[in-house]
C-alpha cells in the first residue's frame, strides 16, 4: 500500500508533466502560468517536511487544517504547519525567476490533487504564492 | 470548536476585582496582570479582554487616517471595484472594517464624528444568530469570523446593531498571505489579530491616528492605557441599553 501510493504520485507527477498546458486550475487572477523549474523550491534542496515524508503524504491535510482551527479560534501562531509555510517552501520559480503559483497546473499542490481528483477551495482566498506580506 | 466561557471563573474574578476597588471601570472590566510574548504557541486565554476608548472630541470631522490605515493593514484597498459597478453602488458595498460615521443629537443639533467598527460585544447578537458557529468570540474577547466555515448567510449583517459587517460579493482577484479572503463570505474588524497574535500591541488604526483619539488595550489590566483612560474619562458605549457590553467605548459622544 504505502509503495503503490509513492509510485502513482510519481506517476501522477510525470503525467502531469507531459500533459503540457491547457486548461489549468491556476488562479483566474494569475496570468497563464509558466511552468515551474525542477529544483527551485525551496524544499527541493532539503532532505524533509515538516513532518516524515510518508506521514505527510496521508496526513497533510490534517496537519493543516488542525493548524488552520487553532490559528483562527486559539491565535497559535508559532508554527511549523502553517499553509503559508507549505507555499513558501514548496512554491517554484519559472525559467525568469518568477514564482509559480503552487496549485497551477503540476505544480506542487496541484498535480497529485489533480491525479486524485481532489479539488480544493484553499487558494479562492489564500494566497498562491509567496507576496511577502507576512 | 469556539471557546467555551466559564462563567463561574468569570463570576469570581468579578467578585474578587470588586473588593479590589477602584479598578473596576465598567462592568465586565476587571484587573488581571498578564504579559505574553509571541508569535503566540499557545491558546489565548480570557485572561485578556481586549477593547478600545475612542475620543471622539479628537476625532476629527472629514479625517479618515484609521480607515485608509485599516483598508492598508487588512487588505481591504486591494478590492477591486466590479467590473461596470457605478461608483455609488461601489461605495455602498466594498467592504470596510471601519466606517465613518456622524452622529447628530437633534435635540442640541451637536455632530458628533466617530469610526465606527465591530463593537466586540460581550454578549455578541452576530455570534447567537450564525447557524455554523463561523461568528464566534475568542476567548480574549475578539469578535471575528472563522471564514472556513462562514456560509455567508449574513444573518450575522443583519443581527450587528453597528452595521459592523461587510460581505464580499466578488471573488479576490489580488491576495495577499496575509490578509486571505473569498467570495461568499463575511468578514469584519478583528483588532488586527495577526498583529497581536505576532505579538503586537496595538491596531493600524490606532497607530495611524495622529490626534491620538484611540487607545486600545487590555481591558482586564488595571495598568493598561485603555484602563487607565477609561478610569480617568467619562465613556459610553454605543447602544448601552441592549447590555451587550461592547469592548469599544467612546467618549464625549
Ligand atoms: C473564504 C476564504 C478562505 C478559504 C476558502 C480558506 N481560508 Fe484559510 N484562512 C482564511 C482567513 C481569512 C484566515 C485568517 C488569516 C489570519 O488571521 O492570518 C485563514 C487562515 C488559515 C490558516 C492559518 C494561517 C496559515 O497560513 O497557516 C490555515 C492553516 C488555513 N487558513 C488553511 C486553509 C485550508 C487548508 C483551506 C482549504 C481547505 C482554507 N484555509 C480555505 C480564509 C480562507
Ligand atoms: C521547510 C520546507 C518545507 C515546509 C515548510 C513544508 N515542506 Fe513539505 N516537503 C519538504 C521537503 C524537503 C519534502 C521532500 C521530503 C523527501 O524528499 O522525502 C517535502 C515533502 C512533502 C510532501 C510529500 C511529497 C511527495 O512527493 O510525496 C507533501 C505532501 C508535503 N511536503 C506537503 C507539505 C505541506 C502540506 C506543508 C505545510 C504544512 C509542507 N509540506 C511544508 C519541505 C517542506
Ligand atoms: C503526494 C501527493 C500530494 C501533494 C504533493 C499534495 N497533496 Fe493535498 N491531497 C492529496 C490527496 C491524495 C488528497 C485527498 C485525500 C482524500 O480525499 O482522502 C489531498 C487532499 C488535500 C486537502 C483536503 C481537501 C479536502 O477537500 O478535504 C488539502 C487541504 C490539501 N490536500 C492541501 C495540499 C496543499 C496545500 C499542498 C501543497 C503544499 C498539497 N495538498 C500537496 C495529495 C497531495
Amino acid at each position: 500500500m504505502k509503495g503503490k501510493f509513492g509510485i502513482s504520485v510519481l506517476l501522477a507527477l510525470c503525467l502531469v508533466m507531459f500533459v503540457g498546458p491547457g486548461s489549468a486550475l491556476a488562479d483566474e487572477d494569475d496570468e497563464v502560468a509558466a511552468a515551474g523549474v525542477e529544483g527551485t523550491a525551496r524544499a527541493d534542496k532539503l532532505d524533509a517536511c515538516v513532518a516524515p515524508t510518508a506521514f505527510m503524504r496521508r496526513n497533510h491535510f490534517e496537519l493543516i487544517e488542525h493548524q488552520r482551527d487553532i490559528t483562527v479560534h486559539e491565535g497559535i501562531r508559532k508554527t511549523d504547519n502553517s499553509l503559508a509555510g507549505c507555499i513558501d517552501c514548496h512554491v517554484r520559480h519559472d525559467a525568469a525567476g518568477q514564482y509559480v503559483p503552487v496549485n497551477a497546473q503540476g505544480e506542487f499542490c496541484s498535480a497529485c490533487h489533480e491525479y486524485v481528483g481532489a479539488s480544493l477551495d484553499c487558494f479562492t482566498c489564500h494566497a498562491t504564492k509567496p507576496t511577502g506580506t507576512e | 470548536m469556539s471557546q467555551p466561557i466559564d462563567k463561574q471563573r468569570r463570576a469570581f474574578l468579578a467578585t474578587a476585582s470588586g473588593a479590589a476597588a477602584a479598578t473596576a471601570v465598567a462592568p465586565g472590566v476587571f484587573l488581571h496582570a498578564v504579559a505574553e510574548a509571541a508569535p503566540r504557541d499557545s491558546a489565548v486565554s480570557d485572561s485578556v479582554r481586549y477593547g478600545m476608548l475612542i475620543d471622539t472630541s479628537k476625532c476629527a470631522e472629514g479625517c479618515t487616517d484609521c480607515v485608509s490605515a485599516c483598508d492598508r493593514e487588512n487588505g481591504l484597498d486591494m478590492l477591486l471595484k466590479p467590473e461596470g459597478a457605478s461608483d455609488q453602488h461601489w461605495d455602498m458595498q466594498r467592504p470596510r472594517w471601519i466606517r465613518q460615521v456622524k452622529l447628530k443629537n437633534n435635540l442640541t443639533g451637536r455632530v458628533t464624528a466617530l469610526p465606527m467598527m465591530c463593537q466586540h460585544c460581550e454578549h455578541p447578537p452576530c455570534v447567537d444568530v450564525c447557524p455554523t458557529g463561523a461568528s464566534f468570540r475568542r476567548a480574549d474577547g475578539i469578535v471575528m469570523v472563522d471564514r472556513h466555515t462562514c456560509i455567508g448567510c449574513r444573518y450575522c449583517m443583519m443581527a450587528c446593531p453597528y452595521n459592523a459587517r461587510s460581505f464580499i460579493h466578488e471573488s479576490v482577484r489580488l491576495k495577499p498571505t496575509a490578509t486571505p479572503r473569498g467570495k461568499g463570505c463575511v468578514e469584519s474588524c478583528n483588532f488586527c489579530v495577526h498583529r497581536l497574535d505576532n505579538g503586537g500591541t496595538t491596531t493600524a488604526c490606532q497607530d495611524a491616528c495622529q490626534h491620538g483619539a484611540i487607545v486600545f488595550g487590555d481591558l482586564r489590566d488595571p495598568n493598561s492605557a485603555v484602563s487607565k483612560a477609561l478610569a480617568q474619562y467619562p465613556s459610553e458605549q454605543i447602544r448601552a441599553d441592549l447590555k451587550l457590553n461592547t469592548g469599544v467605548r467612546y467618549t464625549d459622544i
